[in-house]
């Protein structure tokens, strides 16, 4: 008998036992694993009943140190635990409300501001909160050897840039005093009649003197203050743990002088990721309000779970740089060209699908400021433009790049611009997808012909969306000045009536959009889902919203 | 067996030298800064910034100064992206990834080895067919498809398990499945190979020949050398399921090393990647060791460290 | 045995490993047809894709319009024809695949080997090398790689274009994934490496060894005719499960900007972005998910018929 057919005439069974042992040690574990804490009510309804919060918080923080760090998700976590001198109007956008100063005074030309700090202060170690406090963390900011990178936010206040960049030692210099443990006084270089607001950026907040110079000297960099032990905030919550990638958890405050109105008793923020990951978590009730929404499920949502998703405008625009050192794009000719054939309504309804809005000019409009309107689609000038520049019908550019990130996002809004320069004046642009840290530094070094980009703001002023522009600005990267614009910006900085300041900021604006170094596509928009739990959560363009007026209330 | 054991810790400590220099000189390659950013800093904060981390010391400067580190104070740095240490990320992370490799090495063999023990055995009839299809799920359907679809229909349509997350021993099982599923494929067809080879063999007719029955056979005696390539293949594979987890880790938000590898990378932060890598390259070192023992232990004709 | 079966009673003359192996192969039913489908695949890929709809097309307002004549298999969430792009993106993908695991497997084979035959210092210092390579993060190579060949193979894929007048495009994209093909090759290797010493530790006892030995081969001769031969099992079947691997692979790198750059495609990135749209669109994943599944099966049963046609110690019957 040959041998295959002695195999094939064996009894199975037996083999079957000895093969199965295995498998089934396997299964048997899986099982115990998975009756193990078997608890029938989900996240959320255990949370809610607690009343903590969970909220999605995309990544890991780079920190916690409001001196060090820059970033929306930090800023999350930052304004749980600390307070500045005014905090944000929970329904209001460009209101404030009291925080560590209990009222404010400016002098006629909005120049120098007065802070009155509330009394009963405290830090949560229980040791009071004064001026000194303020004035420690202003020098700290601005001491060079901490190397923050957001210091410039201070830049408003005199001499706070010369300190900074090291041309006096000399603290004293700098525009800032206390009189009294319970008075700040701040000297601008000019008028400034939204100080209150900048105020609310966490570059302003304060940090405890006698816990950070437990662990290190004033300009130290990276120190242990910040560790979950030996943390010290003033805010309404308190750092309880912090497990990286895992989850950061915050608890209330006894020690903070509003704590009887804190609504919530703590929050837990959990650094995901996968946004897709995070809307399957909300489905399944694992936590109350989500940092986004991927694009393709913003329909899915609003599908599925109507009463969730949250559409809401934020202050950012979205918008294309010109290298205008390129040759293709010295032209501003050429440059209005590309941006008028972006159709951008058909961006926003098939690629992006966040429900944005158009940009019409560059500064997202709020408040008094409306929108400029001279960015729109039209293909035909365009095609008019092009010639004019010596193009006709895209003849004699030279070859065209397209830098972009390497997001799934950024490679279909980028692959749909693509095809709309092709069908309407003819050109082939080249995509070039670059892993991020790449493309930040491609971008940087201008070694592009278009790069996307965007910029978020970072208070309520356009200015945060113009001063950008200047000669070698940081963050301007596009080689692009004029000195009429520049001129524009240095006579808001002496104005203090908001009237005149809007209007000159508009005529600035209108300006920069006439040359159209950037070809703005959309304002942005926050899509999220947030639990029918949560109460008192209001829209704020900023979307800095302030934890204490939130209560958790299980609906029905 | 001990001096062989010595030896190759010896050598171990050669290769995670070479690793180091390899790895540092590559870091320094790539383009871009650890303090690249979105809201571009200015040049006189970068150069503070790199003070700080002694990162505009001389290349050579930097290169020693890190392996003093290293030996004098056990310190693998500290991250240029997260305020914490490097020892305390992998601190933290590293028996999350462990205990995840762990469960899913285990369902892989304990999956893997049967199917592919029965394929042989059974070689060309449907039980083959059907195992071998089943074992290729894990290489057909990739972990960025049966993460999402197994987080679907048994977490969402329903409710078992969480979403995400790492907070109850429930929440090992779906990333497990989900990240031994390759291995599971490749250790159900490693062994399906390894076992046809040692089927054919002699000594495994003379087996049959005495009428010793088939399950013994096969257990007893054709097991120990059909297992060869998939030990082979396990001491490498643990540690990739270590490294390689970052796509299970973000759909499961897994608190594990995985992502270290990528993330540390995307932000150009030397002191963690290098510590990562470092760390890997010594379980690199410990696992292929013990593979390479067992498979001295599983045929006793492969004389180790000889000649 | 039955002396009737036997081909040297028939008086036929010695047949070679691979003759005999390809008579074998031959009479494997599934291998042929999984041969046959894995070349139909080809053809589709590489033959047929260029009567389809141009794969770049974006139609904004066609996005996931169903079958239709002029979209077989619809359209994507660009309005793009999924069909188009599916086997457009099988020409990167397969191309990826093969070129890299033959690479891979030609590197591996002979190192692994050389080293389990050779044994003591040699061996020592290969697998300590492989141990040093595995522990290498990848992705930073082929950032690097990237960085540094960038104006390489700029410069080169103009000399194809003007020289050979090869299709601009075409050329770009090929030239697009030089950096993973590159990678690939230097680490795609170590594992197999690592399986076929094993088998070779084991082999190098046996007796046919010694008798080779006794009969004064050289060590050369021994290693490539008769050792390797003996461990094309595992390998042919690793070399199957590669295949998909580097595929898969040049999926995830592109998560991070680096292999095909858009609006190109491939398997692994129409399956990667199908993903996205699970509750959605499904067809997004299902169609190129199906097309990958089959030519990998097709791959894994054709791997195991040359595992089967090559084992020299099947029985002749």
């Amino acid at each position: 008998m040959s041998f295959p057919s002695i195999l094939t005439i064996a009894r199975i069974p037996k083999i079957r036992k000895k093969l199965l042992k295995p498998l089934q040690g396997v299964l048997a574990v899986i099982a115990c694993l998975s009756l193990w804490s078997c608890d029938s009510r989900s996240s959320v309804e255990v949370a809610t009943d607690k009343g903590i919060l969970i909220m999605g918080n995309s990544s890991e923080p780079k920190g916690l140190d409001p001196h060090v760090v820059s970033g929306v998700l930090e800023n999350n976590i930052i304004r749980s635990l600390f307070e500045g001198l005014v905090i944000e109007h929970h329904s209001k956008n460009g209101e404030y409300l009291p925080g560590v100063a209990e009222t404010v005074e400016r002098d006629e030309n909005s120049t120098v501001w007065t802070f009155h700090l509330r009394k009963e202060a405290r830090w949560s170690d229980g040791h009071p909160l004064t001026s000194e406090d303020f004035m420690f963390s202003f020098e700290r900011i601005l001491t060079p050897s901490l190397a923050s990178d957001y210091s410039f936010m201070l830049y408003y206040i005199k001499g706070a840039e010369d300190f900074h960049k090291g041309k006096t030692t000399d603290f004293s210099q700098v525009g800032v005093s206390a009189p009294d443990p319970h008075t700040l006084v701040v000297k601008l270089l000019g008028p400034l009649p939204f100080l209150p607001e900048i105020t609310k950026h966490y570059t302003w907040f304060p940090v405890p003197k006698h816990i950070v110079l437990k662990h290190g000297k004033i300009g130290e960099p990276f120190t242990d203050w910040t560790k979950p032990e030996n943390l010290v905030c003033n805010g309404s919550f308190k750092l309880k743990s912090w497990q990286i990638n895992d989850h950061i958890e915050v608890e209330r405050n006894p020690e903070y002088w509003d704590a009887r109105n804190v609504g919530i008793n703590g929050i837990r923020f959990l650094p995901i990721n996968n946004s897709y990951t995070e809307t399957r978590m909300f489905a399944s009730n694992q936590l109350h309000i989500t940092y986004r929404v991927p694009p393709e499920m913003i329909a899915y949502s609003g599908e599925h779970y109507p009463k969730n998703l949250r559409t809401e405008p934020w202050i950012g625009t979205y918008f294309i740089r010109c290298n205008v050192d390129a040759k293709a794009f010295t032209d501003k000719r050429v440059r209005k060209a590309f941006s008028m054939t972006i159709d951008q309504k058909s961006i926003i309804d098939n690629v992006t699908l966040g429900k944005q809005l158009p940009a019409t000019g560059l500064v997202p409009a709020f408040g008094d400021y409306p929108a400029s309107t001279p960015v729109s689609f039209d293909p035909e000038t365009a095609k008019k433009l092009l010639a004019e520049a010596g193009y006709p019908n895209g003849e004699g550019l030279p070859d065209i790049e397209f830098l972009t990130t390497d997001q799934d996002s950024a490679k279909a809004l980028a692959e749909a611009l693509q095809a709309m320069w092709l069908e309407h004046l003819g050109v082939t642009v080249k995509i070039r997808q670059l892993e991020w840290t790449t493309y930040l530094d491609t971008m940087f070094k201008q070694e592009y012909d278009l790069a996307a980009g965007g910029w978020i703001g970072d208070y309520l002023d356009p200015l945060t969306f113009l001063d950008m522009w200047i000669e070698g600005g940081g963050n301007n990267r596009t080689g692009w000045s004029n000195e009429q614009f520049e001129a524009l910006l240095d006579k808001v900085q002496q104005t203090g009536d908001q009237a005149t300041r809007y209007r000159l900021l508009k005529e600035a604006e209108d300006l920069f959009l006439e040359e159209r170094p950037v070809l703005p596509i959309y304002w942005y928009t926050r899509n999220y889902l947030i639990s029918e739990d949560v109460r008192g959560w209001n829209p704020l363009i900023l979307d800095n919203h302030p934890y204490k007026f939130l209560k958790l209330k299980a609906a029905n | 067996m001990l001096r062989f054991i010595t030896n190759r810790l010896l050598q171990g400590i050669i290769v995670l030298i070479a690793l180091y220099t390899i790895t540092f000189f590559l870091i320094k390659a790539m383009p871009g800064d650890p303090f690249t950013g979105e809201k571009n800093i200015a040049e006189e904060t970068k150069q503070l910034m790199r003070e700080k981390y002694g990162l505009n010391e001389s290349v050579f400067h930097q290169y020693f100064l890190y392996l003093k580190n290293v030996f004098t104070e056990a310190s693998l740095g500290i991250s240029t992206s997260k305020a914490h240490s490097v020892n305390e990320m992998i601190g933290q992370s590293f028996p999350v990834s462990c205990i995840l490799g762990l469960t899913a090495l285990s369902f892989a063999i304990g999956l893997g080895v049967p199917i592919g023990v029965a394929s042989a055995v059974r070689k060309n009839s449907w039980v083959d067919y059907s195992g071998m299809a089943l074992a290729m799920i894990g290489i057909c359907v990739p972990a960025f498809t049966v993460g999402p679809l197994l987080q679907i229909m048994l977490s969402m349509k329903i409710p078992l398990f969480n979403v995400a997350g790492w907070e109850t021993p429930r929440d090992i099982i779906l990333p497990a499945i989900t990240l031994g599923l390759v291995t599971t494929a490749y250790i159900a067809r490693l062994t399906r190979s390894g076992m046809l080879e040692i089927l054919s063999q002699d000594y495994i007719r003379t087996a049959h020949a005495k009428g010793l029955p088939v399950s013994r056979v096969v257990c007893k005696h054709a097991l120990r050398g059909g297992l060869l390539p998939a030990v082979a293949y396990i001491g490498p594979a643990f540690a990739a399921l270590i490294s390689g987890s970052f796509i299970v880790e973000t759909i499961f938000q897994v608190p594990g090393m995985g992502q270290h590898f990528v993330n540390a990378t995307k932000a150009r932060d030397p002191f963690l990647l290098q510590g990562v890598v470092l760390f890997f390259g010594l379980l690199i070192v410990i696992m292929n060791l013990a593979a390479d023992i067992l498979t001295g232990f599983l045929n006793p004709r492969v004389r180790l460290g000889q000649e | 045995m039955n002396a009737a079966n036997n081909s040297l009673a028939h008086g036929k003359p010695g047949n070679s490993l691979w003759s005999d192996a390809y008579l074998r192969l031959r009479k494997n039913r599934l291998a042929l047809a999984s041969f046959w489908f894995v070349m139909l695949m080809l053809a589709l890929c590489f033959v047929a894709a260029w009567f389809c709809p141009n794969p770049d097309k974006i139609d904004l307002e066609n996005k996931f319009a169903g079958s239709s004549v002029s979209h077989l298999l619809g359209t994507d969430q660009l309005g793009r024809d999924i069909f188009a792009r599916t086997l457009f993106g099988g020409q990167i993908s397969l191309l990826v695949g093969f070129v890299a695991t033959t690479l891979a497997i030609g590197i591996g084979v002979v190192i692994g080997a050389a080293s389990g035959y050779a044994g003591g210092r040699t061996d020592a210092v290969l697998m300590r090398g492989v141990d040093t390579l595995f522990a290498i993060p990848f992705l930073v190579v082929v950032i690097v790689l990237q960085v540094v060949i960038a104006e390489w193979t700029k410069d080169a894929s103009g000399w194809v274009v003007d020289s050979w007048g090869w299709d601009k495009k075409l050329t770009s994209r090929i030239a697009n994934i030089i950096p993973l093909f590159i990678a690939l090759g230097l680490f795609g290797w170590l594992t197999l490496a690592r399986i076929v010493r094993a088998q070779v530790l084991s082999l190098k006892e046996q007796e046919f060894v010694e008798a080779a030995k006794a009969l004064g081969y050289s060590r050369f001769r021994i290693l490539f005719r008769h050792i390797i031969p003996n461990t094309l099992g595992p390998t042919v079947v690793y070399a199957t499960l590669t295949v998909p691997g580097f595929i898969m692979y040049e999926a995830t790198q592109s998560y991070l900007g680096l292999g095909v750059e858009a609006p190109n495609s491939s398997w692994g990135i129409l399956i990667r972005d199908g993903a996205n749209f699970l509750e959605t669109e499904p067809q997004l994943l299902i169609i190129p998910g199906l097309f990958f599944s089959l030519t990998l099966l097709a791959l894994n049963f054709l791997g195991d018929g040359l595992r089967d046609a090559l084992d020299v110690k099947a029985a002749k019957d």
